[in-house]
């Protein structure tokens, strides 16, 4: 869906996982560019209708593209850093307090 | 533009109250057209709360007590019609209201409340709880709380899509809305009103000034006094949580979405609508009392909203006496009363009366006695 600028791939800098697929990433992705980049064409269910989400204004404004990273709820995959081995889960309905309520 | 058609009743100012009372005339067949500033203006319509609060509202103050009161019990007889009508989901629901002590002060008031309530013959019943009966509602509560006291007509409304709803149904009903149309000039004009707009002039026969901050320089063109200032309030959102929290609280409520709000500060700020990290931080430190785990949630916007205040905090409805046909309408609850403004106010309004409800809100009782 998603190509980068200069066609080129998504690099070696590291990977991590989106509900456990490997999804690699270039220095300097947030969490959504890999996402993205990767092909995953959605991250969240939307907590009034359930209805499918994927990142949009990928500046930290429209709040579409929460995710699950390493066992935090709604953050924000647009304004944080991709790290190799983090754990991103996607973000379904409404975050849970207490966290770990699963 | 030369003025068109005389309409019925003009209304000045197009936030909850204007809005509430344009439709309810309207219902009531009155030809009605309503003026609004538009998102530009001070809009206490879209920076409120969204609460319905009854439980100690008045206390002290009957006739003002006996009028919220009525307004709450209207109100869901006024929100079916209204849905019933637009098709807007105004997001109302009637969960019941906690307010939450955290001291025997606290539980003390709390008992005033409801004894004074009583004594004053109020229509609501208040429930004064020890923490057990607090935490057999709310599970999630926190250690401070120790106490609380619980209504069952304290309710909540999405304020944005009930102000949506009522300018809609006005339109829908045939009533005339223009937006961007602030009132510049306000005169009485052989026996009819004239408004001056930037759109241009409209002529009725009757005239409402309901126009929030507005209204203190508009209103003495027809020989009203609205003497009003603005009292900000600073609201705090956070992210969406799975809601835990079923009740509306004083300061604090979970909207049906899972936001929280929280709420809210009362400021002298002048016509100021900043926000300032001290008053969002204390606002989230006294929910936090209430439901601990919120100190995990992170915040996502706050703002700052100007509350129209008169001098005693209660409503004004008048007619003018120089320019009989001219009222005034202000207050600083345009969401708990909107049920009231709407199925009661306006179709007076569009007979040209004044209910008798509301004759004790007069503005001469600002005046001050000469002995």
């Amino acid at each position: 869906m998603f190509r980068r600028i200069d066609g080129g791939d998504n690099g070696t800098a590291g990977a991590l996982s989106f509900d456990g697929q490997a999804i690699p990433f270039r220095a300097g992705d947030t969490v959504a560019a890999a996402l993205l980049a990767a092909g995953v064409a959605d991250v969240r269910d939307n907590p009034v209708d359930g209805s499918r989400r994927a990142p949009y204004c990928m500046m930290g404004v429209c709040f579409e593209c929460l995710v699950e990273i390493d066992g935090r709820q709604n953050q924000q995959a647009c304004l944080v850093a991709a790290k190799p081995g983090m754990r991103i889960r996607r973000q379904a309905g409404a975050r849970l307090l207490p966290e770990g309520a699963l | 533009m030369p003025p068109t058609s005389t309409h019925d009743l003009i209304v000045v100012g197009g936030g909850l109250i204007g809005s509430a009372i344009a439709w309810g005339a309207s219902r009531a067949g009155a030809d009605v057209i309503l003026l609004d500033e538009g998102d530009v203006a001070f809009r206490a319509a879209r920076g409120n709360f969204g609460l319905i609060w009854l439980q100690g509202k008045g206390v002290g103050k009957p006739p003002y007590m006996r009028w919220s009161l009525q307004a709450g019990h209207l109100w869901r007889e006024f929100a079916t019609l209204l849905v019933e009508e637009t098709g807007i989901d105004i997001g109302w629901s009637q969960p019941g209201g906690l307010q939450f002590c955290f001291s025997e002060a606290d539980i003390e008031k709390c008992r005033r409340i409801e004894a004074e309530t009583r004594t004053d013959g109020g229509d609501i019943a208040i429930t004064v709880m020890d923490r057990a009966g607090v935490e057999a509602l709310v599970p999630a509560i926190g250690p401070e709380v120790i106490g609380g006291a619980y209504s069952t007509l304290d309710s909540h409304v999405s304020p944005l899509y009930l102000l949506r709803a009522l300018q809609q149904g006005l339109q829908a009903r045939g009533g005339h809305y223009w937006s961007a149309a602030p009132a510049t000039a306000v005169r009485r004009d052989q026996g009819a009103f004239a408004v001056e707009t930037p759109r241009g002039r409209v002529a009725g026969k009757r005239i409402v000034i309901a126009a929030g901050l507005g209204a203190a320089k508009l209103a003495p063109e027809v020989g009203l006094a609205m003497p009003v200032r603005p009292e900000r309030g600073q609201i705090v959102v956070t992210e969406r949580v799975k809601p835990f929290f079923p009740y509306v609280g004083s300061g604090v409520r979970q909207t049906v979405e899972g936001s929280f709000l929280i709420g809210s500060s009362h400021e002298e700020a002048g016509f100021s609508e900043a926000t300032d990290v001290s008053t969002g931080a204390a606002l989230c430190a006294s929910a936090i009392r209430a439901f601990p785990q919120l100190a995990e949630v992170g915040v996502v916007r706050s703002w700052g909203s100007l509350r129209v205040m008169t001098p005693d905090g209660m409503p004004i409805y008048e007619e003018s006496e120089r320019c009989p046909g001219a009222y005034s309408a202000t207050c600083h609850s345009g969401v708990t009363l909107c049920s009231a403004h709407a199925l009661i106010l306006g179709p007076a309004l569009a007979a040209g009366t004044l209910p008798e409800a509301v004759s004790y809100f007069r503005s001469d009782r600002f005046d001050v006695q000469a002995h």
